[in-house]
């Protein structure tokens, strides 16, 4: 079986278990709609001016409302041992923490959705029509993201304090990943054209061939203690 | 014969604290052996490192000449530990679809799926979550996905632990059947008789090191703490 199909069983599996409980989407989709709604009472969201910093906040709220989506990923394996289970089965540990990238790909994508709508009612932004660019921006940078969440999430799985420690690890490791998509995003909602700076755009590809590579090469290192 | 399984010189630290001290261990292919032992001698740490869970500091280990983490090993391996390795959230189905279709049996996982359900009786409540099953539903549907791949080495970790009588006699019926299709068998277990039972062999572990590995014989039938009081400084375990 390939890495692929064994990273889209577990990706499934995810899913399936996450659209049951919906502790994950419930926790993160509630959250971010509690910051945008109370950043536009502490802003003039109306502005114009909301447009060149529309980016910045979206992006605050999706990195914190990541950490509590990478933050259930592994943890969900926890009871029975279900990790133990994965671990000596003939699942590798490159699609476990793919298949789990992926899970928290999708689970981010829709908490980013659901933030957009708030954002556009919120702060007056017709982001409509520059969905299929704002598409493209958010799935490369989600990916980016994901891939960072699913990788600490594995390493900071059987600490006391994963809660804490996860978002301690990863958000330097974000930063590039988080500028080049607050960047990208002010660009599409502003409508001007992202090939003024596709320099960004570079940085994301980047970030996500390099983090994809580097979970593909040390998720066994990381994963069996 | 051919080694299914090898140790040799195999040394497990928990910070400056030996775990395993110097193990060395051979299983015959198509053998069961028994790992004895009280609480804390080693017996999980060694069937973790068998496992492919954990790092050794020192030492070889190998399974079908591979090691423990090689792909190949582990597809051919069922570990079954002291959790039960299921998911709550889902149902007894789509439990055993996940691990059948991540063994690599993509092409009859639905059939494959059917078959230990019915096996373990939990056809008629294969929709519904685990999390509202019963003790002993639990137990077989582990059972099922342990075996599920059919695999050629069984380690198991205490499996008769705490089972109702039904998943007992199913655990004796898998574990009979895989040993007649030639599967090699690591068991730790509290339970002598039913161990001894089952097993060809004996490893008796104590402060992390192997103290006696042999055939099983008959004395060890008829006195099960035979073993213990001939081999181990500490007695043998309540």
């Amino acid at each position: 079986m390939s890495l692929f199909s064994q990273a889209f069983a577990v990706a499934r599996k995810d899913l399936a278990v996450e659209l049951r409980t919906k502790e994950s989407l419930n926790a993160a989709g509630s959250f971010a709609i509690v910051i945008l709604v109370i950043f536009s009472f502490a802003f003039d969201s109306f502005s114009d001016e909301m447009k060149e910093y529309g980016g910045g906040l979206l992006w605050l709220v999706f990195a914190f409302a990541g950490a509590l989506v990478f933050n259930r990923g592994f943890a969900r394996e926890l009871p029975n041992e279900c990790l133990d289970t994965l671990l000596a089965s003939p699942l590798s540990g490159a699609a476990l923490v793919i298949g789990k990238a992926f899970a928290n790909f999708t689970m981010l994508l829709v908490v980013e959705l659901v933030s957009l709508v708030v954002f556009g009612i919120f702060y007056n932004v017709d982001w409509l029509g520059q969905a299929g660019w704002l598409g493209a921006v958010f799935a490369l940078a989600t990916w980016g993201v994901s891939i960072l969440g699913a990788v600490f999430g594995a390493l900071t799985v059987n600490l006391r304090l994963r809660e804490l420690m996860l978002p301690v690890v990863i958000y330097p490791l974000m930063i590039p990943i988080l500028i080049a998509a607050i960047e990208l995003t002010n660009i599409v909602l502003t409508r001007r054209s992202i090939s003024e700076d596709m320099q960004w755009v570079k940085v994301l590809v980047a970030s996500d061939i390099g983090f994809t590579g580097l979970a593909w090469l040390l998720a066994d290192t990381i994963l069996v203690s | 014969m051919t080694q299914a399984i090898e140790l040799n010189q195999v040394w497990k630290f928990y910070g400056d604290y030996a775990a395993l001290r110097d193990c060395t261990l051979s299983v015959h292919e198509g053998s069961s052996c028994a790992l004895l032992g009280r609480n804390g001698a080693g017996k999980t740490t060694l069937l973790r490192i068998l496992g492919g869970l954990t790092h050794f500091q020192r030492g070889v280990v190998t399974l079908f000449g591979e090691k423990p983490r090689a792909e190949n090993a582990r597809r051919h391996s069922g570990f079954l530990g002291h959790g039960i390795g299921v998911y709550e959230d889902l149902s007894a189905r789509e439990n055993l679809h996940f691990f059948a279709s991540i063994t690599g049996n993509s092409s009859n996982v639905k059939a494959l799926t059917d078959t230990w359900l019915e096996r373990v009786g939990l056809s008629r409540v294969a929709t519904m979550p685990v999390r509202q099953y019963s003790r002993g539903m639990r137990q077989r549907l582990a059972l099922a996905r342990t075996f599920i791949h059919s695999p050629r080495i069984l380690l198991l970790d205490e499996p008769f632990t705490s089972l109702d009588d039904r998943a007992i006699a199913m655990l004796s019926e898998l574990l009979t059947e895989a040993r007649q299709r030639g599967a090699t068998i690591v068991l730790s277990t509290h339970q002598l008789r039913e161990a001894l039972a089952i097993a060809s062999h004996v490893a008796l572990v104590e402060n992390g090191r192997l103290r006696y590995t042999g055939e099983r014989t008959q004395e060890m039938l008829d006195d099960p703490t035979l073993l213990y009081r001939l081999h181990t400084q500490l007695g043998v375990p309540e």
